[in-house]
């Protein structure tokens, strides 16, 4: 079997839209809310999120058949957990401004529903291969909202991208003012509702 | 699911343990391999914070030995304490405000054997998090130089502008000293100064959407002010 063939890629492919974890399975909300207000720590935070989870599905992959179904969870969890303080090293050692403004969040993602969910929905019960692509396409999937979100966030909430003013100063002058409400997490909450009515029009998705 | 292995309390146990062992072993080894680069980033990060407030640095985007440099150069370190007296036998670097609040660490900036600005850490309770930062003076001891908050855990976009430019950047040129001489510290106000605001020259504009976070500024700015407002007299009166 390739390593890309038709079966594999719907586990890449199928989290980023029919079933995004986000907007579909509506998982990992709380720091789809957090780490939003700017689009910098929204992409450092996704790319965070891509590694653990890949990694994670690959290593509970090997192990599945080993894992002692009565402890799975707290092995699953002290995997993970091994893997996030991992990625908030590093980022500490290399990324130092960034993981400052991430401040908590890192470590928050041991309590991302998305990665526990993808452990133990996909994980333990299917190969290494098909388990990393799922974890990446969870994870671009997790991205993908993320990105969409902070974007209007950013925008609307600061006027600003990637922290450059992008709202000219004649707009302000002529009264135009930033939406506060958008860097709060009530606005997240509205533009994400408003990403889950587009995309579910889109995909015809109905909730059971 | 794949066939599962036959479980008994044994296997369980040493399967915990062998996991655990693993998990352990990496991230001790991960954060000893680590350690070094970010204490360097730490150290980095304040001196750096130090330089720029005492307007000796513009952009973090060089390299950290010339920021190391620049810091060894020209940034005189010394310990007061509440008195206002020299303390001899420590270093500024080593001083711990929660251990020895009484025991004040100056980084002055010297232009050849001229002090021209003094910079002084600063930290407090704001909403959520401890805030810390140092607060920069000019050689009158009463103009503000520059302000910088490098740690908190404020709400990102609300309470954590407090790090950015725009905010920071009003302080310049404030004065702490009302005209008896005493002590009157920098007001953040709430929202945006009015145009009749009595005694502009003490105030900035605050941050609307965390009049908490700014009120826990006020108060320990004011605070540290306060504490070194004795060893500040002594370098008024003097030549130092």
């Amino acid at each position: 079997m390739s390593l890309l063939s038709k079966k594999n890629m719907v586990f890449l492919k199928d989290p980023l839209m029919d079933n995004n974890p986000i907007s579909t399975q509506v998982l990992g909300i709380c720091s789809a809310l957090a780490v939003t207000v700017q689009l910098q720590t929204a992409i450092v935070m996704s790319i965070a999120v891509i590694s653990v989870i890949s990694i994670s599905n690959v290593l509970i992959s090997l192990i599945r058949n080993k894992v002692p179904s009565n402890i799975r969870i707290i092995i699953e969890l002290a995997i993970i957990a091994s893997l996030v303080i991992l990625v908030d090293q590093v980022l500490k050692a290399f990324l130092y401004d960034i993981s400052k403004q991430l401040s908590v969040f890192v470590g928050l993602i041991i309590t991302n529903c998305i990665v526990l969910g993808r452990a133990e929905a996909f994980a333990l019960q299917n190969k290494p291969w098909p388990s990393f692509l799922d974890g990446v396409g969870n994870g671009l999937g997790y991205s993908m909202i993320l990105i969409v979100v902070a974007f209007g966030r950013e925008l609307l909430g600061s006027g600003t991208l990637f922290g450059f003013q992008v709202i000219p100063d004649a707009a302000y002058a002529a009264g135009y003012q930033n939406m506060g409400l958008m860097v709060l997490a009530p606005g997240a909450f509205i533009l994400l509702g408003l990403i889950i009515w587009v995309q579910r029009t889109i995909t015809g998705t109905v909730a059971d | 699911m794949a066939s599962k292995p036959r479980v008994t309390k044994a296997y369980t146990l040493g399967f915990a343990a062998a996991v655990t062992m693993v998990c352990s072993v990496l991230l001790a080894s991960a954060a000893t391999l680590l350690k070094e680069r970010q204490d360097q980033n730490i150290q980095l990060d304040i001196k750096y914070n130090i330089l720029s407030v005492l307007g000796l640095a513009e952009s973090k985007d060089v390299e950290a030995q010339t920021i190391f440099d620049l810091y060894d150069n020209k940034v005189k370190t010394f310990v007061v304490d509440t008195e206002g007296n020299k303390v001899n036998d420590r270093k500024a670097e080593d001083i711990d405000p929660k251990a020895e609040p009484d025991l004040l660490p100056v980084y002055a900036r010297q232009d050849g054997e001229m002090i021209t600005a003094y910079c002084i850490p600063t930290q407090g309770k704001a909403l959520w998090s401890t805030v810390k930062g140092y607060i920069a003076l000019e050689q009158d001891l009463n103009t503000v130089k520059g302000i910088t908050f490098y740690s908190h855990g404020e709400t990102p976009g609300l309470g954590g502008e407090i790090d950015k430019e725009w905010f920071t950047a009003a302080f310049k040129g404030k004065t702490i000293l009302n005209k008896a001489g005493e002590i009157v510290s920098i007001e953040i106000v709430k929202g945006k100064m009015r145009s009749d605001e009595k005694n502009p020259e003490h105030k900035v504009d605050g941050i609307s959407g965390a009049t908490l976070t700014t009120k826990g500024l006020n108060e320990f700015i004011k605070s540290t002010l306060e504490k070194y407002e004795p060893f500040f007299k002594t370098c008024r009166g003097g030549t130092s």
